[in-house]
């Protein structure tokens, strides 16, 4: 049996100028987000990744899907945990006492250098692809197509809780007096919608640490945190892909 | 058998119907009724110890309706998922199993696993019952249920599609059962079918309840709606053998050949599913090695933590390794030993339902941000009121098949 040589003559070289510069680029993105996997954790810089660190990719970096589009910038260092904002939160939105819609979590690094602990604020990120509404029975949780924000429509919850397993942030508990889960909304119905700009926890912060407002609004501070590439901002578990719009950074 | 081969006619069908009611059914349920009154002794304390079981039971989780879950039970935030939980899972797997344990028979024909299939179609009402008690004692607003999964449903959600069709599952057996009782074959045959199929569609929908959760990694991937059909054979032999045995040890019969070559099949279809079942443990458990940390935090409290005792014994010993040498060993033939092959494998099977649902949670969603808060595995223990309810359901499953086995005569079928 005869083989077929190879045209060795006419073959191309499967060398750098074959490839494109969009794949090239993708390459590069790839390689540098699992290092920021390995260097960090779940940080993600705007560098390695910016598309994952804009609320909704790069489709959206012109053109939010919501108007507004709320999100929060935490900026993580100048956290204190006087847990104003939990008091504030609290009390805006009568919250009983076995629950919460926000935390302060703490962080110790025994063998860190100077500074050993820092806390870490949590909420519900208000995820663009929220885990919590696909897996809602009876669409009790929804995400507003005005704010985007996740919100109850508690009258329909049926407390099959599916949802606060579906949550990555453990954002959700159940309310025995709304006899519904409940949840952060962005102090929608309580502050938001009457007018006011900030949420409770933003307003009550005396840290500057949470920073609410328009992330599609180019004069908005979220915005121009979360657009400027130099300092890293991330999100909390990225690997969920539920694309959050509550950012993290320091400084 | 020759009206299998004719259409179906609607007004033939309702004379049929009106005419098994008339004749054979009423006289039939008379003399059953005798049969019944006319039970053993011992029968009489089951049934009454069966009785008194879900009487209390429900008077006790009546009460934790009362004072509310969050007291009652043990479930928490973070584990919101408990022994509840996994009890309904295990319920509706063995109803889903007996139902196409059944089929075999019933639908596709196949001859040996006809003498089983009467009973173990009455059976998978039970158990689907047993389940859906637990569960309106799991979900905080049942009768919301009801009303908002017609009005607004969640159609991406698979708790809307895992509810939807098991009600229509439910109803496909009961019409299944009921021509079954008429002798209506060939429309038994058809229901049969409809219900396999949605049940086939609801169990493989609760394993992606946990499968398509994607912030949990222990339960992520399409393993668990797989899985999950699979255990559903395991645990629908076991619970064929188990009731099948019992049955005749209430009526005092002695199983004739068919019965007996149906058990041998049953008891090898067992042992084949039990051997699927360690196949797919392997796997999950290597796989689960190189994934993320949180699945190998899960599989490590499983293999070497807090479940290993649940683990290893209950659920590789008692519910795979000494289950699958007992029906191997009985080569079909003996049937007390596979009578104690379906014990253990039943209970093995219980708690690898609370392992899947537990385990899947123990593992705090924030573990990797290595906070204070969530530094450690989470607990979980089921409460007084918890363990009720999931009496009530196993009281329901006893009573209902004591009742069933004198009621309708040991479930026998006129046609094989």
């Amino acid at each position: 049996m005869k083989l077929n040589k190879p045209d060795f003559e006419n073959i191309k070289a499967e060398c750098r100028d074959e490839v494109t510069e969009v794949e090239r680029r993708e390459f590069l993105k790839i390689g540098l987000a699992i290092t920021g996997v390995i260097a960090g954790g779940t940080i993600f810089s705007v560098v390695s990744d910016i598309g994952r660190v804009f609320a909704s990719g790069k489709e959206f970096n012109e053109k939010y899907p919501y108007k507004p589009h709320y999100s929060m910038v935490i900026r993580q260092d100048r956290c204190i945990d006087c847990e104003r904002c939990m008091e504030a939160c609290v009390l805006t939105n009568s919250v009983p006492d076995y629950g919460y819609r926000t935390m302060i979590l703490e962080r110790e690094v025994a063998d860190a250098v100077g500074q050993k602990r820092e806390f870490i604020p949590v909420l519900c990120n208000h995820c663009n692809q929220p885990p919590c509404v696909r897996a809602c029975p009876t669409k009790a949780t929804y995400k507003d197509s005005n704010t985007g924000i996740v919100m109850m429509h508690y009258s329909k919850c049926i407390g099959c809780k599916t949802c606060v397993l579906a949550c990555p942030y453990n954002a959700r508990y159940f309310n025995e007096e709304k006899h519904a889960i409940d949840k952060c909304n962005f102090c929608f119905d309580t502050r938001i919608s009457k007018g006011e700009k900030l949420t409770a926890c933003s307003a009550a912060c005396p840290a500057g640490v949470r920073i609410f407002g328009d992330l599609s609004d180019s004069g908005s501070e979220v915005y121009n945190l979360v657009h400027q590439i130099a300092k890293p901002v991330w999100v909390q578990r990225p690997e969920v892909g539920a694309k959050p719009n509550v950012f993290y950074m320091k400084g | 058998m020759s009206n299998r081969t004719k259409p179906v006619k609607i007004s033939s069908l309702a004379r049929d119907v009106f005419k098994s009611f008339d004749s054979s059914v009423i006289t039939g349920w008379q003399s059953n009724l005798a049969g019944f009154l006319s039970g053993s002794k011992s029968f009489y304390v089951l049934l009454a110890i069966s009785s008194l079981v879900v009487l209390a039971s429900s008077m006790t989780t009546i009460n934790a309706l009362n004072i509310g879950y969050r007291h009652a039970y043990n479930v928490t935030r973070e584990i919101p998922w408990g022994i509840l939980i996994s009890t309904y899972v295990f319920f509706v797997v063995t109803s889903t199993g007996l139902c196409i344990v059944s089929s075999i028979g019933h639908v596709f024909g196949v001859k040996d696993f006809m003498p089983i299939a009467k009973r173990a179609v009455f059976l998978s009402i039970v158990t689907i019952t047993a389940g859906f008690t637990v569960i309106f004692f799991e979900i905080e607003n049942p009768f919301r249920m009801a009303l908002y999964n017609v009005i607004s449903p969640g159609l991406t959600s698979n708790i809307w599609w895992m509810g939807t069709l098991y009600g229509a599952y439910m109803v496909f057996m009961i019409i299944e059962y009921i021509f079954l009782l008429l002798n209506l074959h060939k429309i038994a045959m058809f229901a049969g079918l409809a219900g396999l199929l949605t049940g086939l569609a609801a169990h493989s929908n609760l394993g992606a309840i946990f499968g398509m959760l994607h912030a949990r990694e222990f339960w992520y991937g399409p393993y668990l709606p797989i899985y999950f059909i699979v255990s559903a054979l395991a645990s629908g032999c076991a619970a064929v053998i188990f009731f099948t045995y019992l049955g005749y040890r209430i009526n005092n019969e002695k199983m004739d050949k068919p019965m007996e070559r149906s058990m041998e099949a049953v008891g090898k279809l067992c042992a084949l599913m039990v051997a699927v079942l360690i196949f797919f443990n392997i796997w999950k458990i290597i796989t689960g090695f190189v994934g993320g940390e949180g699945k190998q935090a899960a599989l490590t409290a499983m293999l070497a933590g807090p479940y290993a005792f649940n683990f290893w014994v209950f659920e590789v010993l008692i519910g795979m390794l000494l289950p699958f040498t007992l029906l191997m060993y009985s080569k079909g033939k003996n049937i007390g030993m596979m009578f104690l092959a379906s014990i253990l494998m039943t209970t093995g099977i219980f708690m690898m339902r609370y392992d899947l649902v537990v385990i899947g949670q123990i593992v705090p969603v924030f573990h990797e941000l290595g906070v204070k808060e969530f530094s450690q595995l989470l607990p979980y223990k089921p409460s007084f009121y918890e363990i009720m309810v999931v009496i009530a359901g196993l009281g329901i499953t006893a009573s209902s098949f004591l009742l069933g086995e004198k009621v309708f005569k040991g479930h026998k079928s006129d046609v094989h």
